[in-house]
C-alpha cells in the first residue's frame, strides 16, 4: 500500500494547452558533500563541478548542480552510479568527502509549456524570473523543499521528495487546469 | 514578507525560505564543568531581548542550508546587514549610518 502512496509512476500527469506536467523515469542521484578544493572529485566524476550556488555543469548524460557552499547533487543514468561511486571512493583518504546514493529519495517532475513559469508561482515564493535558464535552485514549493532546474525559458525540472510528491503533483494538476481556464 | 539576503547564495530571497535561529554570538563555555549554575543558566536561557538592532542567527533552510548571522532592527523589522557565520560582529555605527 505504501508503494502506491509514496511513488508516482513515470508518465503524463496533466496536460492543457498552456502547461504540461509529467513524471520522468528514475535516474541515479548522488549527493556530494566536500570541503576545500573539489577539483580531484570533479576529475573522478569526469565533469567540472560548478563554482557558484545554483550553477549547473554537464558532461554527456551526467549533470551536477551546486546546492550549497559544500554540497552538490549529481544526476546520472542508473547504470553509471556504481562506476561514479567507485571512482570517488578511491579518493576517500586523500580528499575526504561524502558521496551518498539518494536515488530512491526523490521523483522528478517535468513542467513545460507557455505558462510553466506562472504555474510554479502557485507554490514557490521566489521570483521565478531570477533563475536564469540553464541554472537551478533549491527552494520551497508549498511547504516542501524542492530542487528547481530551469532548462529553458518555459521548461523546468522539479526534484521532489517522495513523501511530498503526490501533494505537489495534485497541486500542479489543479494549477494546470486553472491556467487553462483563464480567458486568454 | 521580509526579504533576506543570504551571504552564501548572494541573493535576496523571501523569508519563507529561511528559519530564525535565535540570538547570535552566544558562545558555549569551553569548559562547562567549571561553570556555576547561574553562569550555565545565563548561557542556556538568558537573552538580551533588545529593542532595536539585534544580532541574530538565521538559517537558509530551503536553499543552501547554511546558518548565517544578521542584524535586524526589532522595531522596524529592517535588516541592516547579513554576514557569514564565524565572521566578527560588525560594529553598529557602520550599519546605522545614513546612506550617502
Amino acid at each position: 500500500m505504501s508503494i502506491e502512496v509514496s511513488s508516482l509512476a513515470p508518465g503524463l500527469l496533466a496536460e492543457t494547452p498552456v502547461a504540461r506536467v509529467s513524471v520522468l523515469p528514475a535516474k541515479a542521484r548522488l549527493s556530494l558533500r566536500a570541503r576545500g578544493s573539489a577539483a580531484p572529485i570533479a576529475a573522478a566524476l569526469g565533469l567540472g563541478l560548478p563554482d557558484r550556488i545554483g550553477r549547473r555543469a554537464a558532461a554527456g548524460a551526467i549533470e551536477a548542480i551546486r546546492l550549497g557552499p559544500d554540497e552538490w547533487t549529481v544526476l546520472a543514468p542508473a547504470e553509471d552510479a556504481a562506476r561514479l561511486i567507485a571512482a570517488c571512493a578511491a579518493l576517500a583518504t586523500s580528499h575526504p568527502h561524502s558521496l551518498v546514493d539518494i536515488s530512491g529519495r526523490e521523483v522528478t517532475l517535468l513542467i513545460e509549456g507557455s505558462k510553466a513559469a506562472e504555474l510554479l508561482t502557485l507554490g514557490c515564493p521566489r521570483d521565478i524570473a531570477t533563475i536564469p535558464p540553464g541554472e537551478g535552485r533549491r527552494t520551497l514549493f508549498d511547504g516542501a523543499t524542492v530542487v528547481l532546474w530551469r532548462d529553458a525559458e518555459d521548461r523546468f525540472h522539479l526534484d521532489v521528495w517522495n513523501s511530498f510528491a503526490s501533494h505537489i503533483a495534485q497541486l500542479l494538476e489543479t494549477g494546470c487546469k486553472e491556467l487553462a481556464a483563464e480567458p486568454a | 514578507m521580509l526579504l533576506i539576503h543570504c551571504p552564501y547564495c548572494d541573493e535576496t530571497l523571501p523569508e519563507a525560505e529561511f528559519t530564525y535561529a535565535g540570538e547570535a554570538h552566544v558562545f558555549r563555555p569551553a569548559d562547562p564543568s567549571s561553570q556555576t549554575d547561574d553562569q550555565w543558566e545565563g548561557f542556556l536561557f538568558i537573552r538580551a531581548n533588545v529593542r532595536g538592532p539585534h544580532y541574530e542567527r538565521w538559517r537558509h533552510l530551503h536553499g543552501c542550508g547554511r546558518f548565517f548571522n544578521a542584524v535586524r532592527d526589532t522595531v522596524s523589522d529592517r535588516f541592516l546587514t547579513t554576514y557569514r557565520a564565524g565572521e566578527p560582529r560588525p560594529a553598529l555605527a557602520t550599519l546605522t549610518e545614513e546612506p550617502k
